[in-house]
């Protein structure tokens, strides 16, 4: 092929193996057609005699098969650098179909895109490039093809025909060490990148949950395994696991969301799950059910709840038997590798999936007008998804491919449903089709990834983060934690609070000593029983004192009714605890008896020390009263003289 | 047409909040702060014995002069506050009550969601969506 490694033009265009042998092929068939094809308008697209330019005809059909918004092609062609030098060459080629690929997998198209890895572009071809497919009369049965492994398979197993031919095929197919060997078709390119690969690993893979897919397609692909070679049967099966529910004759067979779209095999898989879950297909999982199955699949909580959003289409916290095989199916291809779609896919939306349900096989939905935004780049995405899984189970078993029986795959299916979740999501990942390749490694894994789901299923779901502690973020001086908290013993105590509108206190007039030299003494004397009432009733004494300078200026009366209220309020409760404590005296022995008559006798003396107090006061009263009198009097003697 | 949504738990700890001009967002965390002050007060005003009747929209809680705060508190004590522009005098009560509805939709539907573990921060994608939804206007 004339390209050399992608072109050293431009940015460093790094491509791998597969898109090297795609990118080769599809510019040797547009540089062919451009030989071969009639004389096109763009002259200049075949001016330069030095090098092998691609024509602008065959280019931008090649494009338009890509099924890319005009203005985004439009976009690549001028990024790729094909307008700015008038033509197509192998550099301007390479990046346009790198920026392509990236375009359909939802990248942006840009320079840097270029650098990064993206599947394969993904062209949809018409019948008029027939004449360039080589060895591939499935295609030209006029079926467009979207996948390698779909065209060759959907056609293969819904028509006997076809299945000849897949056959004749095969052996084609088979020396796939050698990809350049296989049929030019640049289908074929991936096909066979992303078979070799998997034969390659083929030891270590598969993990297993085909086999109920490879048992229905045994007895189908019987027809097409006449070679009896694995090969062959591998692509068979592994295009039929995808292309179970296409019909042939589909024309709109733009089915891009391959990953979103359940098999049989694994529609029955989920429903014999969601039995397990939950007996009666027709109802719900409730929503702690379902989380404690789909933690097992060790996906991190944000992308199960991203996935429970998703495919919880009704948002009532249960999934239904749809809803249910969604979430699964989801999970799947998350594990995988496949990255969570913006939204949940046509394929899995409850109604397509409820219509589905009731016939045992799937017939193919005539959705014509799925607008897919997931679209971009099915096709590469399998064999990135194989590849992934081929690494991903390489890492989990280590187990040898043996000849298995279908036996050991159906005792494997119904051990555990432990490894379940994690089988699964083997499951679309391998088209491995032969069964030889499964059932061993079925068995392994499950041993191995038993231990792992019992424990994960022995620890308890993921706890919750911890919550924030119950502290008043935002207003520290509100604390109302403090605030109510002192009232609360207060009140048992059947004390009273303390008085809120207390003035500062000054030091003590000479007036208060007797008050407060008795009361010193009492609250020393203060038994445990009153000593909640001792401290309010010191600190009212205390406080009516200071507060008597104050008062004579201010409120007289408001203290006063204070004072009158308190004494025979916290004598109240002092006899209230007093009067409590003589039942109790009965029962308790001689030395309380005797502390608690003494704490009665000291209430008492309380009692009486504060109704002395208050009679004092309330004679002080009196004679401010009589003060106050006398002063107006002078004031208004006064007052007349001042006029004058 | 919101300039900021916020989603306090009852705790008075944000479990979501967004604002659509992002170089003044601390200007609007503060303002949502300081209204958490206004949205107790009138949660206490009503007292306890008419929890039942207590409304859950609390309407204006505050203007400033160039933004209205409104509030909408939850059975649950999980309270909304949303900033408007004063400058959009187009927006009258109704509106901002069917904005505050929704929010209470989507974040029902955010609670729904097992995976979810209340007091968390919210992260869902609807939810997002939707708070965008209402924002989107503001540029």
């Amino acid at each position: 092929m004339e390209a050399a490694g992608g072109g050293g033009s431009g940015p460093p265009l790094l491509l791998s193996d597969a898109e090297q042998q795609c990118y080769s092929e599809l510019f040797a068939r547009c540089a062919r057609t451009a030989a071969v094809g009639p004389a096109l308008p763009s002259e200049p697209a075949r001016a330069l005699p030095s090098t092998v330019t691609a024509a602008a005809g065959p280019v931008a059909d090649l494009f338009r098969a890509s099924q890319l918004p005009a203005e985004t092609l439009h976009l690549i062609t001028e990024l790729c650098g094909a307008k700015r030098v008038g033509y197509f060459g192998p550099t301007q080629f390479y990046v346009a179909l790198k920026l392509i690929a990236a375009a359909q997998s939802g990248l942006p198209v840009r320079i840097e895109s270029i650098k990064c890895e993206s599947p394969l572009p993904r062209f949809m071809m018409s019948k008029n490039d027939g004449e360039v497919r080589l060895g591939t009369p499935a295609e030209l049965h006029g079926t467009k093809a979207q996948i390698p492994y779909l065209t060759t398979d959907k056609n293969a197993f819904k028509r006997a025909d076809d299945g000849d031919k897949q056959e004749t095929q095969s052996p084609t197919m088979s020396p796939l060490a050698s990809p350049p060997s296989s049929p030019p078709h640049y289908q074929r390119v991936p096909l066979s990148h992303g078979y070799s690969k998997l034969r390659s690993s083929t030891e270590q893979m598969q993990p297993a949950s085909y086999e109920a897919r490879q048992s229905l397609a045994q007895t189908e692909g019987t027809s097409s395994g006449g070679p009896g070679a694995k090969p062959p049967r591998l692509q068979a099966t592994l295009i039929r696991s995808f292309s179970v529910e296409r019909d042939p004759h589909d024309s709109s067979s733009h089915y891009p969301d391959e990953p979103w779209r359940i098999t049989e095999e694994q529609r029955e898989y989920y429903i014999n799950q969601f039995r397990s879950l939950q007996p009666d297909p027709s109802s719900f999982i409730s929503g702690s059910v379902a989380k404690n199955f789909f933690t097992k699949s060790k996906l991190s909580i944000p992308e199960l709840s991203y996935i429970w959003e998703l495919s919880d289409a009704d948002c009532d916290g249960a999934l239904t038997l749809p809803e249910f095989c969604a979430a699964f199916h989801l999970i799947v291809a998350r594990k995988n590798g496949y990255p969570l779609p913006e939204g949940l896919p046509p394929t899995l939306q409850p109604e397509y999936l409820q219509a589905a349900f009731p016939k045992s096989k799937w017939e193919c939905a005539l959705f014509d007008s799925y607008s897919e935004s997931m679209s971009g780049s099915q096709q590469p995405r399998d064999s990135h998804w194989s590849e992934k899984t081929s690494v991903k189970d390489m890492a989990d078993f280590s187990v040898s491919t043996q000849d298995v029986t279908l036996d050991d795959k159906q005792a494997s299916i119904n051990t555990t449903d432990d490894a379940s979740p994690k089988d699964v999501s083997e499951d679309p990942a391998t088209p491995k089709d032969s069964n030889s390749l499964k059932a061993r490694p079925r068995s392994r894994s499950y041993s191995s990834t038993s231990i792992e789901e019992a424990m994960k299923r022995g620890e308890d779901p993921p706890t919750p983060p911890p919550r924030p502690q119950k502290t008043h973020s935002r207003a520290s001086s509100l604390d109302l934690n403090k605030v109510f908290q002192p009232s609360v013993p207060a009140v048992k105590s059947g004390s009273l609070p303390q008085p809120p509108a207390l003035p500062p206190r000054p030091c003590p007039s000479q007036s208060e000593q007797p008050a407060e030299a008795e009361v010193p003494p009492q609250s020393s004397r203060a038994p445990s029983q009153a000593s909640e009432s001792s401290p309010t009733k010191k600190d009212i004494p205390y406080s009516q004192p200071p507060s008597k300078p104050i008062r004579r200026k201010f409120k007289p009366e408001n203290q006063t009714p204070e004072n009158q209220e308190l004494p025979p309020t916290v004598g109240g409760p002092a006899s209230a605890p007093s009067m409590k404590l003589h039942p109790t005296v009965q029962k308790q022995s001689s030395k309380q008896k005797k502390a608690i008559q003494t704490a009665i006798r000291k209430n008492k003396e309380a009692n009486a020390v504060l109704t002395r107090l208050n009679s004092e006061l309330q004679q002080q009263l009196k004679e401010v009263h009589q003060e106050r009198i006398a002063l107006e009097n002078q004031l208004e003697q006064l007052r007349p003289v001042t006029v004058l | 047409m919101a300039v900021c949504i916020a989603v306090i738990a009852k705790e008075n700890y944000p479990l979501y909040i967004r604002s659509v001009p992002t170089e003044n967002e601390l200007k609007f965390h503060y303002m949502v702060h300081t209204s958490l002050d206004v949205v107790d007060e009138k949660i206490s005003a009503l007292g306890k014995a008419l929890v039942d009747q207590r409304e859950l929209y609390l309407g204006l809680l505050y203007p400033t002069e160039d933004h209205k705060v409104y509030g909408y508190v939850t059975n649950s004590k999980v309270k909304f506050v949303m900033v408007v522009d004063s400058s959009n005098t187009a927006l009258r009560d109704n509106e901002i009550r069917s904005m505050f509805r929704k929010l209470h939709n989507s974040y029902t539907d955010v609670m729904c969601n097992p995976f979810y573990n209340p007091g968390d921060r919210i992260h869902s994608r609807a939810f997002d969506n939707m708070v965008t939804a209402m924002m989107i206007q503001v540029c």
